[in-house]
């Protein structure tokens, strides 16, 4: 009776060992794959792309000739555009997740809030870029420019900022609110001293991943107009004379990187999809490196934070 | 139900609460509490858990502010002069003239000197030099200047618990209240830490009135010059100290002092 009894635990011990064993085996399958897919699919590109990767490629304009083709007005653009998007995506995103979180009363009207704005972050870009062309094309006139890009985008990264915004505040213990209230400072001393700088570090993470999601977005820059031939850069936003600095660029045509990429994909010739593949290679890098920015940046802004 | 006793006390009492009832929403969770505390002495809350003594606690810094759906009614006298539950009073203000030290040591992921000095930025205190002297002044109030005056700009994650709770207490002094809150301030700490802290408000009482809570019948007994027990939401007696451990009138606090129940 003792015996079987206790032979009955090992069995059963075995067993579910055996389960962990195989489960363990199955994840490590399945990050192997997904791992496997990612180098296949950088390294084709890079295999693809390497040699068209010079200085010539990166400073030329786009070019009916596939060798005299270059990417240097589709990455100024991309990088105007992301700069307009953080611009207004950013203070905007971040003062909206503080209010939602810390401010607004919580009743009926902020849940529905709440639930439109988590909705909001899984709408299909295609959608923001048909409200951005009635919006911002028609309505308010502002054409097919960096700006109504930027602006465009920007509604497609503020539901990502707000939500972050929110899961960092809320990630701040409530004992170090109730510490600094208990001293006496008032809300907005709790928030700025407080709130803000223990969780800008996640709050930064969030604004350069949903960046990094705008940077390689095509569908809504379709949809409002970006050209795919441009031979030229828009106004430097430095200029000689008074008042020295201009924003003329703003309304300036433009492409971005991912829209050049498909312009040069849907052509016939083969020489262009080396052009593509390179593109494809900086448009990566470029994501990669707002990546490591987020992953550095969260680092060092938490790294002295501790409770 | 007992109706607690009014309040004898020979020294004038610093802050008194009068018919006191406090709620969470619907539920009723302080009823009709009646406490002085005597100037410059500590007063201890003992009693079992849930009993209420916390949010008595966190009714004389108005923190249930924070959340909606409290309520007070009744009276907490600062002074004998004003109400401090007033609506026409800024719980800001209150909380600038009573400090409150915690159950576990929580200070800002900031430094030594940052922590102590937030009391007087929130007050608007730009002069560097009398932010250093206050600082100074609070951390050697609160024990810990030997300590850490070498390394005022370390992080204060870096000191150990009890040195944590003393820079919390010495964050709470460095305003200068004139009574200080501990909810229980030595539950998360060692017997040493634990020591210290105990001779620390004992020092303290020279200059602030203490308020604080408990778990432990010996800290309150070893500390307290008076102690208040509650039950269910009730202040069911509070006397001097040793009246309370030897001969307490009812037979609620004799059962919980003597450990029979809690």
């Amino acid at each position: 009776m003792m015996t079987t009894s206790l032979n009955r635990i090992h069995a059963s011990v075995v067993q579910r060992q055996r389960w962990s064993h195989l489960f363990a085996a199955i994840a490590i399958m399945a990050i192997t794959i997904a791992f496997i897919i990612l180098v296949a699919l950088f390294g084709q590109l890079l295999w693809q792309g390497m040699p068209k990767l010079n200085w010539q490629f990166l400073t030329s304009f786009a070019d009916p000739e596939a060798n005299l083709a270059g990417i240097f007005a589709a990455w100024v653009g991309s990088f105007l555009v992301m700069l307009v998007t953080a611009t207004i995506a950013v203070p905007v995103g971040i003062a909206a997740g503080l209010y939602l979180e810390e401010y607004a009363p919580k009743n009926w009207l902020s849940d529905l809030i709440e639930i439109n704005v988590t909705n909001l972050a899984g709408v299909p870009s295609i959608v923001y870029g048909l409200l951005a062309l009635g919006l911002f094309k028609y309505y308010l006139n502002l054409g097919e420019s960096i700006l109504t890009a930027g602006l465009t985008l920007s509604l497609l990264v503020l539901p990502v900022v707000i939500v972050n915004t929110r899961e960092a505040v809320r990630a701040i213990p409530g004992t170090l609110r109730e510490a600094a209230y208990a001293i006496g400072a008032s809300k907005s001393q709790m928030v700025f001293d407080h709130l803000l700088p223990y969780s800008f570090g996640n709050i930064l993470t969030g604004v350069i991943i949903g960046l990094s999601r705008a940077i390689g977005e095509t569908a809504p820059l379709v949809t409002i107009g970006a050209l795919t031939f441009i031979a030229f850069l828009p106004d430097s936003p430095f200029q000689p004379t008074f008042p020295f600095i201009s924003f003329a660029w703003l309304k300036a045509p433009f492409t971005v990187m991912p829209i050049q990429m498909f312009s040069w994909v849907s052509r016939p010739e083969p020489e262009f999809q080396v052009n593509a593949a390179a593109a494809g290679v900086v448009l990566l890098g470029m994501t990669l490196v707002m990546n490591a920015i987020a992953i550095y940046l969260r680092y060092r802004l938490q790294k002295n934070l501790k409770w | 139900m007992l109706d607690t006793l009014p309040i004898t006390t020979h020294t004038t009492p610093k802050v008194e609460a009068t018919g006191l009832n406090f709620y969470y929403g619907e539920s009723h969770a302080l009823k009709n509490i009646n406490l002085a505390l005597p100037d410059r002495k500590i007063t201890a809350l003992i009693g079992p858990s849930g009993c209420g003594k916390t949010t008595l606690l966190r009714c004389f810094n108005r923190m249930h502010d924070l959340y909606a759906g409290n309520r007070y009614e009744g009276e907490i006298i600062l002074d004998g002069q004003v109400n401090i539950l007033s609506r026409r009073i800024d719980p800001i203000e209150v909380r600038m003239r009573i400090g409150m030290v915690f159950q576990r040591p929580n200070p800002f992921p900031k430094s030594i000197f940052e922590n102590v000095a937030y009391g007087l930025r929130v007050r608007g205190e730009k002069n560097k030099a009398f932010i250093e002297d206050k600082v100074e002044d609070a951390l050697k109030g609160a024990a810990l200047w030997e300590e850490v005056k070498d390394r005022r700009h370390d992080m204060a994650f870096n000191l150990s618990g009890g040195q944590q709770q003393r820079l919390c207490i010495a964050r709470a002094l460095a305003t200068e209240p004139e009574l200080i809150l501990f909810d229980e301030p030595t539950s998360a700490l060692d017997p040493i830490a634990t020591r210290n802290i105990e001779d620390l408000m004992d020092e303290l009482k020279k200059k602030v009135t203490i308020l604080i809570v408990t778990h432990s019948m010996q800290q309150a007994a070893r500390l307290s010059d008076y102690t208040a027990f509650m039950y269910m939401g009730e202040l069911i007696e509070r006397d001097r100290t040793e009246v309370i451990f030897n001969q307490a009138i009812q037979q609620k606090t004799r059962d919980y002092v003597s450990g029979r129940f809690g």
